[in-house]
């Protein structure tokens, strides 16, 4: 059974119709890659799966997300529950205005899962260790979150994520501000990560969507057009708008 | 729809890949005529032409390179490149087997003429025919008429075949024309696989226009 | 040089000229209250009570006066216009925002005396006396509506994607308003509440109708209490010469106290993280 399954999914801002009719499977411990030129949806359908347009007003999602067999687009859906466990990771790293520690350890703490201080700080040291931050950080633990680098920082926002033991994580454009160098670092962790966790990942870099993805889909104007696997898309798309689309030829 | 950066580039590459397909073309239709008209003037124009064809290959090899390290092709444009790549080397080959040809025809001009195999004849013809087509069908991405083509090569291998036969028949009919005839046998192989090479391109063909590989599949036939 | 060029040094230097302008209005002030006052400075005049003229006397009761009055409505006004700014912003997109709002935005530009008629009207007159509460609500509805603009002004300018974070971990949005928005934007309410202590460290009109002033120390909540701008009124509407040096130095003493009260709360609520 797929991780994440979507059937007819419809998403509104108000009366304007932002998604159409997307159904898609998502299979475990696989990275999914979305792409698509700006304004497609990709990120509108991304925040669907944690319920995070929720926070945007005069919103609506008609259809089913089932991740695990739960429709999780059910109004009696527990969000707070929905969250712990599909984790999210933004375009701008969004570190809380904490020490680097503390920037970890909130989700755990809010969530209640430590047992005690030295539970917590073992937890803090995996998840940092998990996002390949630790051995930057170790030394500078109680020193702000805001002095790191935008590829630390990113990384500590995965960190963050990955300390509250989700099963899905959800990247939108995760590298997109960052250089060469951390952004391989970035994509090289989503590669490592795949193991233990399903990812879903928002990209305007096509490589990049290339290189970490197990799948990919490619959307347009609130339509999901193509979803095969990455190697397949890259080689010989199905659709002549995917092959348009990721040859450069417009978007 | 606008013309982007790395369609210049690739339009480029296929012409200059059109370039050297039309040299091998000519090399292998040069060394017959060479054979049929006993020119071994002709005969050493095709071996000084080899030079220029491995110039153009290298020429070409770079460029492929250049384009997949500058512009990331996908899709349909990286499967241009790939094949151009793989496609290049085949048509070096094929001019070398056109070179090997002459060589043979210089050797043959030294001894006494023999009577003309229409076989012979027959298969040189079929040879040329498939590789103009061939080439016609890999720049137009018609992967239709590549299949098409690949199933004229059995006419060559049944030529080769009577070909090879009435040649060792011929010398042991009249064993002093062992030289020219030996030599007679080796230009037949070479056309023989120069219809395979033609067989590898029109493979390419298919990969770049269905991006489906039929080399080495069982069915291919 | 082209017009271009013309245009923007001709606009730089106006824009310079103006600011040195303020600036040098700012300077004239202070120096010549400094050069007014600080012949009458001493110690004594900063703890002595005021005595009769002649006998010296000072203004060490309205100055601890002020601080007992500042600190009680500070107390009351500041968290108040936290929660209500905080409120404004984190939710006060429907009606009931927009009329607390506008609310606020009145109370504002309402000028202080009436705040001082009011409570005098609603406490004093009922009570039947001036007292330290009496000035201090005054000054606390004073300071309320300010803060809770500048609050939820503050709070608004914590990026979105600081707040989607910690929702994304699972955290509720009180705890996320708690936790994160508000100690992110904790240095720019401070500077808020900043604005309101010192606008109402001057107030005088609200007082004299409240807590009216007193000759004497005081500490008790129920009874009239000095304050340093309502001392100052005395000292200037009086004949004396003398007394009139009293008030400069006093005003000296007020706008330094300012100025040490901006510098601790800046320096204490600095960003740490």
């Amino acid at each position: 059974m797929s991780k994440i399954s979507v059937t007819d999914l419809d998403f509104f801002y108000g009366k304007v119709q932002a998604l159409h009719n997307i159904s898609i499977e998502i299979p475990q411990n696989e990275v999914i890659a979305f792409i698509g030129p700006s304004g497609c949806g990709k990120s509108t359908f991304l925040r669907t799966l944690n319920r995070m347009n929720d926070t945007i007003p005069n919103t609506r999602a008609d259809g089913t997300i089932l991740i695990d067999g739960a429709n999780i687009n059910d109004p009696k859906t527990d969000v707070v529950a929905l969250r712990r466990k599909v984790g999210m990771v933004f375009q701008k790293s969004n570190p809380f205005p904490k020490s680097i520690f503390d920037n970890v350890a909130y989700g755990i703490q809010i969530n209640g899962i430590h047992s005690d201080k030295a539970d917590l700080a073992v937890r803090v040291e995996k998840a940092l260790t998990d996002a390949a931050l630790w051995n930057e950080v170790k030394d500078r633990l109680n020193t702000s979150a805001f002095g790191l680098s935008g590829g630390q920082q990113q990384r500590l926002c995965i960190a963050r994520a990955l300390a509250v033991q989700p099963e899905v994580i959800l990247m939108d454009e995760p590298a997109s501000a960052l250089d060469p160098m951390a952004t391989q670092k970035i994509e090289e962790l989503v590669v490592e990560l795949k193991s233990q966790y399903t990812i879903v990942i928002v990209t305007h870099n096509m490589q990049q969507a290339a290189r970490v993805s197990d799948k990919t889909a490619f959307f347009m104007l609130g339509k999901l057009v193509e979803y095969n696997p990455t190697d397949k898309m890259f080689t010989n798309p199905n659709e002549k708008l995917t092959e348009d689309y990721i040859t450069g030829r417009f978007g | 729809m606008e013309k982007r950066i790395i369609d210049q580039q690739l339009d480029t590459l296929r012409d200059k890949v059109l370039l050297l397909g039309g040299k091998a073309e000519s090399a292998v239709q040069r060394a017959m005529t060479a054979l049929a008209t006993r020119d071994s003037k002709l005969a050493e124009v095709v071996l000084e032409d080899d030079k220029i064809i491995n110039q153009m290959e290298l020429e070409i090899d770079r460029m492929s390179v250049e384009i997949i390290a500058l512009y990331q092709p996908a899709a349909h444009d990286l499967r241009l490149v790939i094949s151009v790549a793989k496609i290049t080397p085949v048509l070096e080959r094929l001019a070398d087997h056109a070179g090997n040809i002459a060589e043979a025809v210089l050797i043959i001009n030294n001894e006494p003429e023999l009577p003309q195999y229409p076989d012979l004849k027959i298969m040189s013809d079929a040879a040329a025919e498939m590789l103009r087509n061939a080439l016609d069908a890999f720049i137009a991405e018609d992967g239709e008429a590549a299949r098409k083509i690949i199933l004229e090569d059995k006419k060559i291998d049944a030529s080769y075949k009577k070909v090879f036969g009435e040649l060792i028949g011929g010398i042991i009919n009249d064993p002093t024309t062992t030289t020219s005839a030996a030599q007679l046998l080796f230009v037949a192989k070479h056309l023989e696989r120069i219809g395979d090479y033609v067989k590898d391109i029109c493979e390419l063909t298919v990969y770049l226009a269905e991006a489906s590989i039929i080399k080495h599949s069982p069915n291919k036939d | 040089m082209d017009s271009r060029r013309i245009t923007n040094t001709v606009m730089t230097t106006l824009t310079a000229i103006c600011a040195l302008g303020v600036v040098g209005i700012l300077v004239l002030i202070i120096g010549y209250i400094a050069i007014q006052g600080i012949s009458s400075l001493s110690l004594a005049f900063l703890i002595e009570t005021p005595k009769p003229v002649g006998e010296g006397g000072g203004i060490g009761n309205a100055i601890v006066g002020s601080l007992i009055l500042l600190s009680l409505a500070a107390a009351v006004g500041i968290p108040l216009g936290i929660a209500i700014g905080t409120y404004l912003s984190e939710l006060g997109d429907g009606w009931f925002g927009t009329t607390v709002r506008f609310v606020a935005d009145s109370m504002i530009g309402i000028p202080s005396i009436v705040f001082g008629v009011f409570v005098y009207a609603l406490v004093v007159l009922k009570q039947g006396y001036f007292s330290t509460l009496a000035g201090s609500l005054a000054l606390a509805l004073i300071m309320i509506p300010i803060v809770t603009r500048t609050t939820e002004e503050i709070v608004r300018l914590v990026p979105k994607s600081m707040r989607e974070g910690a929702l994304a971990l699972g955290a509720p949005e009180w705890r996320v308003t708690w936790d994160i928005v508000l100690p992110a934007a904790r240095a720019g309410i401070a500077t808020g509440a900043m604005l309101a202590v010192a606008r109402v460290l001057g107030e005088t009109a609200p007082l004299l109708f409240t807590a009216f002033g007193s000759r004497f120390y005081n500490i008790y909540l129920d009874e009239p209490m000095a304050s340093m701008p309502v001392q100052i009124y005395n000292y200037a509407i009086s004949p004396f010469e003398e007394w009139h040096a009293k008030a400069w130095a006093a005003t000296l003493v007020l706008i330094t106290l300012i100025l040490v009260i901006n510098i601790v709360v800046r320096y204490t609520t600095r960003r740490n993280y």
